[in-house]
């Protein structure tokens, strides 16, 4: 039994395909990349995963279990996690309000939200910020606060949508150990980015797509000298 | 601690002073103005749970007032059954209205949401209306009143007040709180962090218009008298229940306490002429202009709270409560640490 497959996703909005039979298996344990240039598709398939969008076909099995007829909030119990894109802080809640609000999906009580919270901030390195409200933060925090949420929930399995876009060189760095160490503690990460170099040094395996279509998928290095990626990236000249 | 207890303190000295204030008042007409503010916490606090913690914000509570007055009086006038019994049928039957209506009505978002509450509002109106052999229509429902005394009702809607606010300081630090807070904030956020945001939607619906019946049936016990147009009134009640949202600070637990206070001070102001200012000129200098001008300030009094409520939005945009460290800077001039 594979742990998380996407089997042939399809998504179509109007007569445009955003994903067209798209397909890949994640391992337990690894940081799995998922690449493309602008508008390929990498978010949806996300959003298909988590269930905000509905499939046209396909099949998402997530620990032996069909998951793309379910709701999302079902989802994230199940132990998918999920950070978005375009960051969705709860605004006018502190950081530690944002966490406890989504740390109540394992725990019930006020006490164990807390603690569970305030662990998960911890392993974050959220804690200077804690007490601030979470519209008074600047992107790099948001993103974090992101992660942290969605770590929260105590994913098995954690979707990060760009969560390196526009940091700086050292927070940068920072974002990369965090991943790792969100590896390294048992969740296994499907990641989207696009910073190559983020995306080469810690992913053990990637899978690249164009127009909704696959074009690659394999090591780092295996992708780095695939001709259709480097098609889709550097244009025809290049490959 | 101490912050915490400071916090519990001005609340239970006002409780206090309301508790003894028809020994020191012992007037018929200042209870009155008492219950209904008090009534008014009820229904402004049910509505700020829904509008001010789970960002649903409704335009029709008076179909749920009017459904909990409606319940309690047809008993009554039907069955002969007391209409303290129409007490907990009240509140019961809001929510009932509440449920299938929430049910279709919360796909829709912002504003859209809060027209579909407008609209039941009216269509309940009009069912009231139409439904005569029922409701008996515009003529209305009169029962007897249980007690000839105003001060039952003062301590029975008393209770009811602090039995309404200490069930949101429940919810609002609980579970429930949080996952209404996150819902209002972004609900996609909120569906992914695994929360089932239809149903606490619906939670929080349920709550609140469970406690807006109440009060609808505790209307009809204390007024004796309903009809549709009373009960089920847009401007009266639904838009009455917004600004004392919005006034006290919606988001806040004790916000519709202060708004609720505020609208009974501003009606009464204006219905009683300025606290009778005008109609002492006017005996004074025997000048007819002043009682003309009475008259005017008396059917103003909508006016001066709309007024108000602009003052409001302008300089405070989270309330007097939600904005208090801001008044106390600007008015009081007391530095805020922190």
């Amino acid at each position: 039994m594979s742990f998380f497959k996407a089997d042939n996703l399809v998504k179509h909005f109007g007569g445009l395909a955003a994903v067209n039979n798209v397909s890949f298996e994640v391992r337990k344990g690894e940081i799995f990349g998922l690449i493309g240039p602008n508008g390929s598709g990498k978010t949806t398939t996300f959003n298909l995963i988590s269930g905000i969008h509905r499939l046209n076909s396909g099949k998402v099995i997530f620990k032996g279990q069909e998951i793309h007829r379910l709701p999302t909030h079902k989802i994230c119990k199940l132990g998918i996690g999920r950070t978005f894109q375009v960051v969705k802080p709860l605004g006018r809640m502190t950081v530690l309000d944002n966490v406890i609000a989504a740390a109540f999906v394992r725990v019930n009580t006020m006490r164990e939200a807390r603690e569970l919270a305030l662990q998960t901030i911890d392993f974050c390195g959220l804690l200077p910020v804690q007490n601030l409200l979470a519209k008074s933060l600047p992107i790099a925090w948001r993103k974090r606060l992101e992660i942290t949420r969605a770590m929260a929930t105590r994913p098995d399995l954690l979707l990060l949508d760009e969560t390196s876009a526009g940091l700086n060189p050292t927070e940068l760095l920072k974002a990369i150990e965090l991943i790792k160490k969100i590896r390294d503690s048992g969740t296994t990460v499907i990641i989207i980015e696009h910073i190559m170099h983020v995306i080469m040094s810690i992913s053990d395996r990637i899978h690249a797509i164009n127009f909704g279509q696959t074009i690659g998928e394999g090591t780092p290095q295996e992708v780095a000298q695939n001709k259709a990626v480097i098609e889709a990236y550097l244009g025809t000249d290049y490959a | 601690m101490l912050s915490e207890m400071k916090k519990n303190l001005y609340p239970l000295i006002f409780l206090l002073a309301l508790a003894v204030f028809p020994f020191l008042a012992r007037e018929e007409y200042y209870e009155h103005l008492v219950i209904l503010f008090m009534m008014w916490v009820i229904i402004g606090s049910s509505w700020n749970l829904l509008a001010g913690y789970t960002g649903r914000v409704s335009f029709g509570h008076a179909a749920f007032f009017g459904s909990g007055a409606y319940a309690a009086g047809l008993l009554t006038y039907h069955y002969g059954i007391s209409p303290w019994w129409g007490m907990a049928t009240g509140g019961l039957l809001a929510t009932a209205v509440a449920f299938p209506f929430g049910w279709i009505t919360f796909r829709l978002r912002g504003a859209y949401f809060a027209l579909a509450t407008l609209a039941l509002n009216e269509v309940l109106k009009d069912a009231a209306k139409i439904a005569e052999p029922l409701t008996n229509g515009m003529v209305g429902i009169l029962i007897m009143p249980t007690f000839s005394s105003k001060l039952p009702y003062y301590y029975i809607i008393m209770a009811m007040m602090v039995l309404t606010i200490l069930c949101m300081r429940l919810t609002v630090h609980s579970k429930l709180g949080y996952y209404f807070v996150s819902i209002r904030e972004d609900q996609d956020a909120a569906e992914s962090m695994g929360i089932n945001t239809t149903r606490y939607k619906m939670i929080s619906l349920g709550i609140g218009t469970f406690w807006t019946g109440l009060a609808g049936a505790f209307y009809m016990n204390y007024m004796g008298f309903i009809d549709p147009s009373v009960v089920f009134s847009l401007q009266d009640i639904s838009i009455a229940a917004v600004l004392v949202g919005i006034v006290g600070g919606a988001g806040t637990i004790y916000g519709p306490a202060v708004g609720a206070f505020v609208m009974i001070a501003v009606q009464e102001f204006f219905r009683s002429g300025f606290f009778g200012v005008f109609k002492y000129f006017g005996d004074k200098t025997g000048s007819a202009a002043f009682a003309t001008l009475s008259e005017f300030v008396k059917s103003a009094h909508a006016l001066g709270f709309g007024l108000l409520v602009i003052f409001v939005i302008l300089l405070l945009p989270n309330g007097i409560v939600g904005d208090w460290g801001k008044i106390k800077k600007r008015v009081f001039r007391v530095k805020t640490v922190g």
